[in-house]
């Protein structure tokens, strides 16, 4: 690949200036005056971690979500982008993780699609401006074949083509090598390439350094939604970027000791298990959870930790391997085998986890209905009870018949954790316990964890907040592309070995 | 300009519950006013012998109660499926299969004393709406095949059985008309007063309603069934075999289903007849739709639709409305009350500006 | 010989109406919304088509009124499945009871409760080149080399054909097109209202010259059977409509043979029905409904 300029040639327009961009999503600051320059001919990384703010300037730029204040420029005219509409009349394309491709159409109708003219669409005339787009900027296609047949490179190949058909000066990639196998990556990064010879302006969205390291010109890193800094790549390496992106934090939190490590209560061997497009998620992952440890799963999204937590928790088959919990093996077992083997589930979907229409104490009871019974007749009595007595050691902010539904997300998330809790489990299977939650839930959350952990329980905290697991871990698998990376142990970790490790690069 | 759009809400406001009924019937007497208008009569007096006439005699209160018989158990039918997430519009058929097998058995327990004549054709009836909704359901559980189409499309071909068995081997042998011989004496469900076609059937019908209602309110069975409607997911984490309970449900409609067509054949017509049923499987939806899907609300919903059944008649008798005012008002209402019901998910907004995330 | 024509013809006849029924229900299909008010609209369609030929004395106001009144029908299946984001299956259900229940008290109101129908002078058998297989009402020509034919073709080519399959299979990317989603679907219903509708109008202005009760007869439930029987596919329902009218029409000639008349018809006539469910049976998770089948679509 060419190994570019530093710098744009003087005297160019920027392909694409914005400046102060501010997005405020209730309290969350998602964007605070980010400014972001893209030179002509560029790729430029946008480079950091989940929950840094790439996606909301990404949606910013599209006008997939309007700005609270800020500037952009394309091609050095100012521009209002209120809607994907404006984005493409002003030179903006976008490819996004989600395709919006409709399976059973053609290529050809895709790439038109929403942009005939006429009633008559004339489908030899589509295929020929797919041809031509397809050959003048070298992305392969096959403007016939049907959608739903192609592979998930080739679907990316479409969503590019659809925006270049539309005459994009400027594409931006959000994440596009998350969704693909190792060969599609790099005819991905040499439809790129091809395109930046032809003078294209590519933002391209990762968190994966090498990927950073091998493909673009210059970098601009956020961190808790402020630009970290700018940089030429030729300028820099991984080591540097891995710093910004994560930040020095030479303090790490303060983390409760834990005790001595017991039996192992959990006991994994060579899992797999296949993902949401039906492609390997979890590669052979071994390893022991003893009683009286918090054993974090760190890595960045879409590496296997939401199959992992799926496998353990009884609501995804493993396709391979083993993970036996006591006597009960877990690996191909639904729910209630799962929890009689004295496994707690706090799920990562939170939401879609509790019945919203029923109340807090029948969500408190659901896994257990029939504990509460006199004769053949639910107990309300004792459920109440039960409702009354939770409520208060969780101090869950509702009333026992206050419907789950209009429950802020930390209190649903007292209420999973209650009632997973008030039945003592050996194993804790925890995913992403804080996402979302404010300050005073997220505290609540972490120390009732190191509580179960004291208690004996063997917890399994899968997250994606590096915060979270230096402060409560005693050791730390890395999980990357489905595979483990590496552990550290917890006491030892830093930031950025472990941003190092979930990004692929180094092992422990 | 301003444009309006839905939001969702998380709870529907306090105001909401007890105003929908309210609104839901005046904008009924809005809408059917205009049928009302067009048939020469004044829309108060045809609404006067619609809704209230009919409860101020007693031939016209115990009507109401016979042509809510079929209704309570097809609604009941329809609300226990649909509350678990199957959507079974098949009612009408598994009525029907309950009807054929009620007109089969009942001609067979002649000797046998009316107790035992009663729970075989009984169990006979259920059983044949039950399996008349196995198919669907299998497919369903099995292969995720949607169970809309398939129940709907076994409703036809129900009825076409009782037309075969009607015009072939069932057909009145003596009269030669497409019935079937009549039931023996002992099989017949006993009227409840004098002077009166009420039976026993509607005894049954109150107490399953009442059972249904027990059952799904107050058991662990019950609440797992609203669980798996309401949210599959959630259900199937907290350790509930969704399929099983699907399944269950499924057939358990059905069965209910096949009890009406019982209750029809035993305690009316005698004998299997090609107007058995004037659609009371199609209604049960509506009765079911009517009552929000909760067992008190399909026995309000069953006794309304009784009610405009038999005012219908009167209106038609006494003011020269056509009758089938009373299926315009019925299927009026369905939609009026569909359309309110989702108010309560959703709100209707001003457009902000700009998008949200 | 006479036989077979007389077979070929009243296969044609019969299909007619499902031609026009299966072609519209394709149309709500394929935009996503199962219209189970087909019933109903071609119930209201035969009655108020007949209706309003008996009031005016003129076919082609009876045949636009139809037309009218299936566009309403769309129209409220549209305003209930879209709009208001209802129960597809209960919508439906709810517009067939209300059409037919409409129709049938108009029926009564107009015409009264007499025993003897009223007839119209109905549309004429038009009869190219003597042959009388193709002795046929203009209706039937109109459903073989236009409805179907055009149907076809919207759907396939050109772009509003394009849109209504987008909204249908992923309602997320037309929209991130720029396609109206709900305008699409209007569309889509209100067309295919109209054609069960004029499907309706076939028996009182052509075939019976009257309206009786039940005149529909279940026919909209074969509508939706021989749209899933051709997969979505215009030609396949076309043809799964002359399998269907063929077996009807044979089943009418053969019961009146001596002989015949104690074989159970009624199974040829459940055949469609239950084609269908083991072709379901069979297929599996393979069918390929349109992807947003059954479900209304808001913006996140």
């Amino acid at each position: 690949m060419t190994r570019p300029r530093a710098d744009p040639p003087a005297g160019t327009a920027h392909a694409i200036e914005a400046r102060g961009i501010v997005k405020r999503y209730g309290d969350l600051l998602a964007n605070d005056h980010v400014d972001l320059t893209v030179a002509r001919g560029d790729i430029h990384a946008l480079l950091g971690e989940n929950g840094a703010g790439k996606t909301t300037l990404m949606r910013v730029l599209y006008g997939l979500a309007v700005a609270d204040a800020g500037t952009v420029a394309v091609d050095g005219r100012r521009v209002e982008i209120r809607s994907p509409r404006d984005a493409i009349a002003a030179g903006i394309g976008m490819v996004t993780q989600h395709f919006s491709l409709v399976g059973p159409m053609s290529v050809a109708e895709n790439v038109v699609l929403g942009h005939t003219d006429g009633f008559r669409v004339d489908h030899a005339a589509a295929r020929r401006r797919v041809t031509e787009v397809s050959e003048r900027f070298g992305v392969p296609a096959d403007p016939a074949a049907i959608v739903a047949d192609l592979s998930v490179g080739q679907r990316q190949r479409v969503e590019i083509l659809k925006a270049l058909s539309r005459d994009c000066r400027v594409l931006v990639l959000d994440e596009p090598t998350a969704v693909l196998v190792p060969q599609e990556v790099d005819a991905l990064f040499a439809t790129l390439d091809r395109l930046r010879s032809g003078g294209m302006s590519v933002v391209f969205i990762s968190h994966k350094l090498r990927e950073v390291m091998a493909l673009t010109d210059r970098v601009t890193v956020l961190r808790g939604g402020r630009v970290a800094g700018t940089v030429a790549t030729a300028a820099t390496d991984e080591d540097a970027l891995a710093e910004m992106m994560v930040g020095r934090a030479a303090l790490r939190p303060a983390r409760p000791a834990g005790g001595r490590a017991g039996a192992p209560v959990l006991i994994v061997r060579g899992l797999s298990a296949a993902g949401r497009h039906g492609l390997p998620a979890l590669r052979e992952v071994s390893f022991e959870l003893r009683a009286g440890e918090i054993v974090a799963v760190a890595g960045v999204s879409g590496n296997g930790q939401t199959e992992l937590g799926e496998v353990l928790s009884g609501m995804r088959r493993a396709t391979a391997g083993s993970a036996r919990a006591g006597d009960t093996e877990l690996a191909d077992t639904p729910p209630d085998v799962v929890m009689r083997a004295g496994v707690g589930r706090i799920p990562e979907d939170r939401d879609a986890s509790v019945v919203g229409e029923f109340s807090v104490a029948y969500n408190l009871v659901l896994e257990q209905l029939n504990d509460f019974r006199r004769g053949t007749v639910l107990d309300e009595r004792r459920i109440r009870a039960r409702a009354q007595e939770l409520i208060e050691r969780f101090s869950i902010k509702a009333g026992p018949d206050d419907r789950v539904a209009t429950l802020s997300g930390g209190n649903v998330q007292k209420v999973l954790l209650a009632r997973v809790l008030a039945r003592d489990p050996q194993v804790l299977v925890v995913a992403q316990p804080t996402r979302g939650l404010d300050v005073g839930a997220t505290q609540y959350v972490r120390s009732q964890l190191v509580a179960q952990r004291d208690r004996g329980a063997g917890v399994l905290l899968i997250s994606e907040d590096l915060d979270e697991i230096l402060a409560l871990a005693d050791r730390i698998l890395v999980l990357y592309e489905g595979r483990v990376a590496g552990e550290v142990d917890g006491a030892a970790a830093d930031r950025q070995r472990l941003g190092l490790m979930m990004a692929g690069r180094a092992a422990a | 300009m301003t444009r309006l759009r839905w939001e969702r809400r998380a709870a529907p406001p306090a105001w909401l519950t007890p105003a929908l009924p309210v609104l839901a019937v005046a904008a009924t007497f809005a809408l059917t006013a205009v049928f009302v208008v067009l048939s020469g009569a004044g829309p108060l007096a045809a609404f006067n012998e619609l809704f209230v006439q009919p409860l101020t005699t007693r031939f016209t209160v115990l009507e109401i109660l016979v042509s809510a018989t079929p209704l309570l158990l097809t609604g009941t039918a329809v609300a226990v499926a649909f509350r678990t997430g199957y959507w079974n519009i098949g009612a009408e058929g598994q009525l029907l299969a309950g009807a054929i097998a009620a007109a089969g058995t009942g001609t067979l327990v002649g000797g046998l004393p009316r107790p035992v004549a009663l729970l075989a054709m009984g169990a006979a009836g259920a059983a044949a709406g039950l399996g008349w909704a196995l198919l669907p359901a299998l497919l369903r559980v099995r292969f995720d095949i949607d169970e809309v189409v398939t129940t709907l499309l076994l409703n036809p071909v129900a009825l076409l059985l009782v037309t075969g068995l009607l015009n072939g081997p069932w057909r009145d042998p003596a009269t030669g008309f497409p019935e079937s011989e009549r039931i023996a004496a002992s099989a017949e469900l006993p009227p409840l007063l004098a002077r009166s076609r009420l039976h026993l059937g509607f005894v049954v019908a109150v107490a399953l309603v009442a059972v249904a209602w027990f059952v799904t309110t107050r058991t662990p069975a019950g609440v797992r069934l609203r669980a798996v409607g309401l949210s599959p997911h959630a259900a199937r984490f907290a350790g509930i075999d969704v399929r099983r309970h699907l399944l269950g449900a499924a057939l358990v409609s059905g069965a209910i289903a096949g009890l009406a067509g019982v209750s029809e054949v035993a305690g009316i017509q005698y004998r299997l007849t090609e107007g058995v049923s004037p659609g009371y499987g199609y209604t049960g939806i509506v009765v079911a739709t009517l009552g929000a899907l909760s067992l008190p609300g399909v026995a309000f919903g069953a006794l309304l639709l009784g009610l405009v059944n038999v005012g219908a008649g009167t209106a038609g008798r006494r003011l020269g409305v056509p009758s089938q005012l009373g299926q315009v008002v019925q299927a009026t209402l369905l939609l009026v009350v569909v359309a309110l019901l989702v108010l309560r998910r959703y709100r209707i907004v001003r457009a902000g500006r700009g998008a949200r995330p | 010989m006479t036989f077979l024509i007389d077979l070929v013809a009243a296969t044609l006849r019969n299909a007619t109406p499902l031609v026009y029924g299966t072609v519209g229900e394709t149309y709500a299909e394929r935009a996503g919304v199962l219209n189970l008010g087909i019933e109903g609209t071609m119930y209201a369609g035969a009655f108020f088509g007949f209706a309003a030929a008996h009031a005016s004395g003129s076919l082609t106001v009876g045949l636009l009124t139809a037309v009218a009144v299936g566009l309403a029908a769309g129209a409220l299946m549209a305003f209930l499945s879209v709009t208001v984001g209802t129960n597809q299956h209960v919508a439906g259900i709810g517009i067939t009871l209300l059409l037919v229940g409409v129709s049938e008290f108009s029926n009564r109101l107009v015409f009264g409760g007499a025993g003897t129908l009223p007839k119209i002078e109905s549309y004429a058998l038009l009869s190219p080149f003597g042959l009388r297989a193709l002795s046929q009402y203009a209706l039937t020509y109109v459903a073989f080399l236009a409805v179907a034919p055009l149907g076809w073709w919207v759907l396939a080519r050109t772009s509003l054909g394009l849109n209504i399959r987008a909204v249908g299979e992923n309602p997320e990317a037309a929209d991130a097109a720029g396609i109206d989603v709900a305008r699409t679907r209007y569309l889509a219903l209100m067309i295919g209202g109209a054609l069960m509708a004029i499907g309706g109008a076939f028996f009182t202005l052509a075939a019976l010259g009257s309206f009786t009760l039940g005149i529909i007869a279940g026919r909209g439930w074969v509508c939706i059977a021989l749209v899933i029987f051709g997969r979505w596919r215009i030609g396949r329902g076309v043809l799964g409509a002359l399998l269907f009218a063929a077996v009807y029409a044979l089943q009418l000639r053969l019961r009146i043979l001596p002989g015949w008349d104690a074989v159970p018809f009624e199974l040829l006539l459940a055949l469609p029905y239950l084609v269908v469910i083991a072709a379901l049976a069979l297929s599996g998770r393979n069918v390929d409904y349109p992807g947003a089948y059954l479900k209304p679509y808001r913006r996140a």
